[in-house]
């Protein structure tokens, strides 16, 4: 199958006055129609950058300065600005992890609606507008009369979903949904999450999930890529990932994390801190924290290795 | 003396409208019920994790029990004496074992202290040491919350640091007095994975080391594993349920505790939910429901849940539960 999305050596670099920084080096990932890719990491560790490289949104002095973008085959990083704002939105939609902050304070919610539909079918009347956001709302559960309502009167995980309802509107095919849950609590996200996953199935949705939660990411993805330091660690499906990590960056975050259904009552931790991407180690990225270091690890950096649905960049599969 | 920390039926009510208006003439004052009628012990050398969503009152719990907040209602007693009797000069030297870690390390941090003279400066307001003695006993401390080398890092500003060694920064100034409980408000909540799980062994490590009690509020119920004796769960103001954490875990009682478990999410993609979560969110602390505060959202829920909020029950050997059907069904 044709994938929806194919990022080929993506480079994004942020020049500034200590220096570039290469916040994603040398990423290639492909999303296939209806599938949920988990995008995992720490903070710093480009998966917002590469979010955001995707619909063109960096903030200087951000740029891409590699590397291709392919939608439906298109290069998004050749696009002219008219192109790029028929996509936004309408084809791609993105949604934050502060709806607060995300929805315009002064607006009426039904306005915002209406905003963000007329802006991509002008000519579109006011009353058909409110009545596809009324549709909207309803299948998100939330009561039509709600439109006329500001942000300030409702709830977190009110306007969580009005945020994806907005994003929904457009029918768009790919969602990039950059930690959706992180400002929510922890049944607002149970909910949440449910909601995605039907709207997932009504929508026929392709998703790039960006989280540093991975419970969250082990409940929704169908893959996983893992990013570290810039750089893609590894790939694959997220039963493989989970049961087998093969990069001892990825089997060291695993170990970290609190697991509620386990018996366990001690973490692993993972000595050192993650890399200064102005100067970065030379070789692998986390070859300073890594346990199963070798010499090679040093001086080369190892490209992703191993089958198809299940890569990593690893010299110890090399 | 087994019980460091004595709460007892503790209220903070805030004043919605603060106009003075308001509050010499109206009559109905609204008021935010933060904190409403708890109670609980710690005892010395134990953890107790203070759990619930944003707005349950846990954070106002944890100021309350350091007197970092003025009480509308009730007690705590450090080591059998009310904190809130004592004069200014004797709070004062009380505070030096009673500290606290915020959760944000970069709100609690002055950017223009050296981080060593921040971490000193608890010892510069309550005692009388010689500059070398503060200076050598803040660099042990350095050492030993893993801020290493320490002479190197004294002189650093806080934005030179990495977000995990700010946070440890503030866990050495909390410990720099010798203080014999600490509240941890969300102290990982900030953090990345792997810096959260090196920041819980270093204050399981620490606990041992300087024979620490800890109040550990937090939203995170799988870290609560890591580190907690006993978990007390609160919602809107309440204490539903107080007991040993494997019990609480393992055979939860109240149905809110039921569903704060099935919600966290599991890192294993083989995972299904069974349990069903509660629809809706928090109601307003402002006017809370009548009777259990969680009945509008509980299915368990009876009619006599709307009349009276139930009161803690023992339903087994040091676990309490508010919730008299759940009870009257076992468990």
């Amino acid at each position: 199958m044709e994938p929806i999305l194919e990022i080929n050596r993506l480079e994004v670099k942020f020049p500034i006055h200590i220096g570039t920084v290469r916040a994603v080096e040398d990423v290639s990932l492909s999303l296939q129609p209806g599938e949920v890719m988990g995008l995992v990491g720490e903070s710093g560790c480009g998966k917002s950058t590469l979010g955001f490289s995707i619909l063109r949104l960096l903030r200087p002095p951000g740029r891409i300065s590699g590397g291709e973008i392919r939608y439906h085959g298109e290069d998004i990083v050749q696009m002219g600005t008219a192109q790029l704002l028929g996509l936004r939105g309408k084809r791609i939609a993105m949604i934050f992890q502060d709806p607060l902050t995300s929805l315009n304070p002064l607006f009426r919610i039904g306005d915002q609606f209406i905003e963000s539909i007329a802006t991509h079918e002008p000519g579109i009347k006011k009353r058909a507008a409110l009545a596809r956001a009324a549709d909207m709302l309803q299948r998100l559960g939330i009561s039509a009369e709600r439109l006329s309502e500001y942000p300030h009167q409702m709830s977190g995980g009110m306007r969580q979903r009005i945020m994806i309802g907005m994003a929904l509107v457009l029918n768009p095919d790919l969602l990039i949904a950059d930690e959706p849950t992180t400002a929510l609590d922890v049944i607002v996200e149970a909910q949440f999450l449910d909601l995605l996953n039907e709207l997932r199935d009504q929508f026929n949705l392709t998703i790039l999930l960006i989280s540093h939660n991975l419970g969250i990411v082990a409940q929704m993805a169908d893959r996983i890529s893992v990013m570290y330091g810039g750089r893609l660690m590894e790939c694959g499906t997220a039963g493989a990932v989970f049961a087998d990590p093969l990069h001892p960056y990825t089997q060291g975050l695993l170990a970290s994390i609190p697991n509620i259904k386990l018996d366990q009552t001690e973490l692993a931790t993972m000595p050192g801190a993650p890399p200064d991407l102005v100067s970065p180690p030379p070789g692998c990225v986390f070859n300073p924290r890594c346990p199963r270091v070798m010499a090679i690890c040093r001086d080369q950096r190892p490209s992703l290795m191993g089958s198809a649905d299940h890569l990593a960049a690893c010299w110890l599969y090399g | 003396m087994d019980e460091l920390i004595k709460v007892n039926h503790l209220k903070k009510h805030f004043p919605v409208d603060k106009s003075l208006w308001a509050q010499l003439f109206s009559r109905n004052q609204r008021v935010v019920r933060a904190v409403d009628d708890v109670s609980f012990f710690i005892r010395k050398g134990e953890v107790l994790g203070l759990a619930g969503e944003s707005g349950c009152g846990k954070t106002t719990t944890g100021r309350l029990v350091l007197r970092l907040l003025a009480p509308t209602a009730g007690d705590v007693l450090y080591r059998g004496v009310s904190i809130f009797s004592q004069r200014r000069e004797a709070m004062r030297r009380m505070r030096e074992k009673l500290q606290i870690i915020f959760q944000d390390p970069f709100a609690s941090l002055s950017p223009r202290m050296r981080v060593g003279d921040s971490i000193a400066h608890p010892l510069v307001v309550h005692r009388s040491c010689s500059k070398g003695e503060i200076r050598d006993w803040t660099t042990t401390i350095m050492e030993k919350v893993g801020l290493s080398p320490a002479a190197y890092l004294y002189n650093k500003y806080p934005h030179q640091l990495s977000g995990g060694q700010r946070q440890r920064v503030v866990i050495a100034r909390a410990l720099i007095s010798r203080p014999d409980f600490v509240v941890a408000d969300e102290p990982i909540a900030m953090a990345d994975v792997s810096v959260s799980a090196m920041i819980l062994e270093l204050m399981v490590r620490l606990k041992e080391e300087f024979d620490l009690t800890y109040l550990f509020i937090t939203h995170d119920l799988a870290t609560c594993k890591y580190i907690c004796d006993r978990i007390a769960i609160m919602y809107l103001g309440k204490i539903l349920e107080i007991g040993p954490l494997q019990e609480v875990f393992k055979q939860p009682v109240h149905p809110y505790t039921n569903a704060l478990l099935a919600a966290v999410p599991v890192p294993d993609p083989k995972f299904r939910r069974s349990d069903p979560i509660p629809k809706g969110e928090i109601p307003s602390a402002v006017s809370p429901p009548s009777g259990c505060r969680f009945h509008p959202r509980c299915i368990q829920a009876e009619p006599a849940c709307a009349r009276q909020m139930p009161p803690l029950k023992e339903v087994r050997p040091g676990h309490w539960a508010a919730c008299p059907p759940m009870q009257r069904r076992g468990g």
